[in-house]
């Protein structure tokens, strides 16, 4: 299982998670965004600030020229992971639905938060189980989820809700001001998967907990 | 060519920004203020003289890069 993350100019988050990868067992490799070929079975596009983020998040990342690479192994039925700054780009690419605005606080949060597996009916969450309570590190100023309640809808329908922010006990606790409390989404297809929390943050007790490490071995567990 | 482009939230994307706008002018004591939505002008100067062409192109940008159609509309004064 090779993963190719992609590090963009202002990304922050490619060591950390070629290393939360790496001890998991994966073979991995850091890609620059000048590249124009990715040969991996899972690509990833990390966390950070890519281009800087100074028109929108994300809003810039999409012309990089890797991104064409990125566009064909989506429409290979290749699998993608977009964490933080990498949903976000997954967003502007139209890859996913719908856009990322604002915290509803203005505010930069950057803490644990419990998270709750809606559905781990897909390859990412196959080491999940449904309503499964997990404990994940978010850090974001634009993680505020929008979609209209039209299209929310048909993504229930198919599944493509994947995880929402809650308390210890499971209560849905929105930290951002996201449609329904989402934090991460899928394609109908399920092979491309945007959250905002940070797995590769909590894969070691030392990190402060290990729930990221159930997150991202979904493909060889 | 000056070319000016006015990028807001669309109504009913709720607009963070705006709120903490309100919230400040209403405990500064302003009164009377109903709604506050906060956008973003970006100004463009452009090597073209020809208005259509000018607008075809300055609409491109904003459908590829200056605006997200999903939340946000734009408006292009020439």
């Amino acid at each position: 299982m090779k993963v190719a993350i992609i590090n963009f100019p202002g990304t922050n988050c490619e060591r950390d998670t070629q290393y939360a990868f790496e001890k998991l067992g994966y073979k991995t490799e850091i890609i620059w965004h000048k590249e124009e070929s990715i040969n991996a079975d899972l690509i990833v596009l990390p966390g950070g600030f890519s281009h800087g983020d100074y028109l929108r998040t994300a809003a810039i990342a999409k012309f990089s020229p890797i991104m064409k690479a990125v566009v064909v192994h989506a429409k290979k039925g290749g699998y993608i992971l977009g964490i933080c700054n990498g949903f976000q780009m997954l967003l502007e690419l139209k890859l996913l639905d719908g856009a990322m605005n604002r915290n509803l606080s203005l505010s930069f949060i950057s803490k644990y938060h419990h998270l709750k597996v809606v559905s781990a009916d897909n390859k990412f969450l196959s080491c999940c189980k449904k309503d499964e309570i997990l404990n994940i590190p978010i850090a974001h100023g634009e993680g505020n989820y929008y979609i209209d309640s039209y299209n929310l809808n048909k993504m229930y329908d198919k599944g493509q809700i994947l995880l929402k922010y809650c308390d210890e006990n499971g209560a849905y606790e929105n930290p951002n001001g996201s449609v329904d409390a989402i934090a991460g989404i899928c394609d109908k297809d399920k092979k491309i998967f945007g959250l905002m929390p940070h797995p590769e943050r909590a894969i070691e007790a030392e990190l402060g907990g290990v729930d990221g490490a159930r997150v991202l071995k979904g493909f060889i567990c | 060519m000056k070319v000016v482009v006015n990028v807001k939230l669309k109504a009913g994307v709720l607009d963070p920004q705006g709120k903490a706008v309100e919230h400040a002018l209403s405990s500064l004591g302003f009164e009377g203020v109903n709604s506050v939505r906060v956008g973003k002008q970006i100004v463009l100067d452009i090597d073209e003289s020809d208005k259509d062409t000018l607008k075809k192109n300055v609409e491109s940008m904003c459908e590829d890069l200056l605006a997200n159609t999903v939340i946000e509309e734009y408006e292009i004064v020439l």
